[in-house]
């Protein structure tokens, strides 16, 4: 792959005793869509605000497209663009009103910047929400005029934060379209997101970040791959035997067994299938009845939450701090 | 027409169309001047969306006329015909000083919003935004002197110096205006919530109005504070509308009011683009 879109080097920012971003190191390079993926206050916001020049780091070095954010923000803000997780639009104007402006302060005459405006509008599904005010868009709509907003000048580099948390799954549809669309067009992406889904199904390589620290990164494969093979999943004819069927499975495969949100099923995640089969034949001896049972690739989810396990158990140490 | 039918009726983005919108042009930065008129029109739009923010350029001043004239005029002067000729121009005065106070509220309340964040990314001259508010405030200002002006001529008011008086002083005002908002756009950025802004706003506000000349002349004070009434820039700046409204020209005095007005933008605006810059 090319040249590096982003490059970030022991990147820091505290906000008086918390360390939102403590020592994050990216390497994104240029084209297809880089997911960075975290739960609430992971530093995820922090962490863009410093690339796209709005926070200086306490420490470390960010070059985007090659500029450095700090001494170079200017080149750094001509070519990129910010769409922040919360209302990056003036919800008090209307949507042309907003688009205008913004072609006004990028250099569009106001006739040009008109019909900019209105291309993008059109382009977006919102004539005809053209002359309402922002406020009064429905949520989808709202985030349609957000990322509008960001291609007034088409960037190389767009920074969409969150871009769909709180849609309803239409709208989210509609954002990954647009954020594919981006990409084939050559535009390089960087999102955050708390879905996991989300970043499975757009992102070419993900980072995923917890405590301001990056924890994992790679491909949704490579991180599927890095927790193991995947996991077994049971159900039984009884409830009352899970209690029972959880030891069992525990101490066949070597790994604690989970019980699901289904009163009769359970799973287990798995680092030799080979040890499957005995497991399965375990529980027969037991006297369990199972009814179905599958093998599966681990989900982003169990990535995360085998990963952010790990974070969760050091989390008395960095509060210390 | 409602939000959801208006989104079912509309075609979702087609690739189509975000290609031909992603070809669009890179036209070339354009200068301070024009970004900060820009950010002043955004103001505007502002205000024709939300009217309501200017009931603090309506009501202040209409309460503010009406109620010094009619509780002082007839101690203070004899009657309040003749109050209303010297307190009137002072009035005026007050009445632009307190609506400057608005502008670091509502900056406060604006610069939380995440759209400030997408200004402060867009490779535009870096004050624009805050100058391009204060531009649009001149226009709560003229507002608030055309009430003011206006209901002082339905009172009686009759200013010596004619039309030419009365714009040449509230020209004047608005210049001072416009640079005594820099200490509230400091102020906005280093308090946190817009009810702080306000309090500290008022604790500044009164001394500086009530210690000067607006209301009475300052024989009558002790010296102490008739020292203190003397360096008060919003003195000179009454001394000045008072001069022009009434047909005179107190050159000194207006020398007086400008370099006050020079010395407020050099010391509170380059402290403003510091606290904005660092702004987390
Ligand atoms: N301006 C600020 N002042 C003080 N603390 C802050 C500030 N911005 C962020 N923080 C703190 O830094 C941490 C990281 O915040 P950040 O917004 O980067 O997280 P995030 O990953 O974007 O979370 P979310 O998913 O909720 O958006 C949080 O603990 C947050 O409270
Ligand atoms: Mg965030």
């Amino acid at each position: 792959m090319g040249k590096l879109a982003i490059e970030t080097r022991g990147l820091k920012k505290s906000f008086g005793k918390t360390h939102a971003v403590a020592g994050v190191d990216l390497a994104v390079s240029a084209g297809g869509v880089y997911g960075v993926l975290g739960p609430n206050g992971a530093g995820k916001t922090t962490t863009i605000r410093i690339l796209a020049t709005l926070l200086r780091p306490d420490a470390g070095e960010a070059q985007v497209l090659g500029y450095d954010v700090v001494r170079d923000a200017r080149s750094v803000r001509t070519r990129v663009s910010l769409t922040g997780q919360f209302a990056s639009v003036d919800e008090d104007l209307t949507g042309v009103e907003n688009l205008l402006l913004l072609a006004r302060l990028l250099g569009y005459s106001r006739p040009r910047g008109r019909r900019r405006a209105a291309d993008l509008l059109d382009a977006f599904g919102l004539a005809n929400a053209a002359d309402r005010q922002v406020k009064k868009y429905s949520g989808g709509m709202r985030r349609r005029i957000d990322i509008a907003a960001s291609l007034v000048v088409p960037p190389e580099l767009i920074f969409l934060d969150e871009p769909t948390t709180g849609l309803d799954p239409r709208s989210r549809n509609q954002v990954w379209e647009i954020v594919r669309g981006l990409v084939a067009e050559g535009t390089t992406v960087l999102l955050t997101t708390q879905y996991l889904d989300e970043a499975d199904q757009l992102a070419d390589r993900i980072a995923v970040i917890d405590h301001g620290k990056v924890i994992a990164e790679g491909s949704s494969g490579q991180l599927k791959a890095s927790v193991g093979a995947g996991s077994l999943h049971v159900r039984l004819r009884s409830p009352e035997q899970r209690a029972e069927a959880e030891r069992v499975l525990a101490a066949a495969l070597d790994v604690p067994a989970e019980p699901s949100a289904d009163p009769v099923a359970l799973s287990a995640r798995i680092s030799d299938p080979e040890r499957v089969a005995r497991a399965l034949a375990e529980l027969s001896r037991s006297g369990i009845d199972v009814t179905e049972f599958a093998l599966g690739q681990p989900s982003l989810d169990e990535v995360f939450l085998a990963l952010t396990g790990h974070a969760a158990e050091e989390t008395p140490q960095e509060d210390a701090t | 027409m409602n939000a959801t039918s208006a989104e079912q009726a509309s075609a979702p983005v087609t690739e189509d169309a975000l290609r031909s919108v992603l070809a669009g042009e890179r036209p070339s930065s354009p200068g301070p001047v024009l970004t900060s008129l820009t950010f002043g029109w955004r103001a505007l739009l502002k205000i024709k969306h939300v009217p309501e923010q200017l009931v603090d350029v309506t009501m202040f001043p209409i309460m503010f006329t009406l109620m010094f004239t009619y509780l002082f005029g007839g101690a203070l002067a004899g009657s309040t015909q003749e109050y209303l000729q010297f307190l009137l121009p002072g009035i005026l005065v007050q009445a632009n000083v307190m609506i400057t106070m608005n502008t670091g509220i509502t900056l406060n309340t604006d610069i939380q919003k995440g759209v400030f964040d997408r200004f402060r990314s867009l490779p535009v001259w870096r004050p624009s935004p805050l100058v391009g508010a204060l531009l649009g405030d001149v226009m709560r200002y003229s507002i608030g002197s055309a009430i003011v002006i206006t209901l002082g001529l339905v009172l009686g008011f009759r200013p010596e110096g004619g039309a030419v008086g009365v714009v040449l002083s509230v020209a004047l005002l608005l210049v001072f205006s416009f640079c005594l908002s820099w200490l509230w756009t400091m102020l906005s950025l280093i308090l946190r919530t817009p009810n702080s802004v306000a309090g500290v706003s008022m604790m500044v506000m009164f001394p500086l109005t009530f210690v000067s000349n607006i209301f009475v002349d300052p024989k009558t004070m002790p010296g102490w504070m008739q020292a203190v009434v003397e360096v008060n820039p919003i003195t000179h700046l009454a001394t000045v509308v008072r001069g022009l409204m009434h047909g005179s020209v107190p050159a000194g005095e207006i020398g007086w009011v400008l370099a006050s007005s020079v010395l407020l933008v050099a010391v509170f605006g380059p402290i403003t683009m510091v606290l904005y810059r660092n702004k987390k």
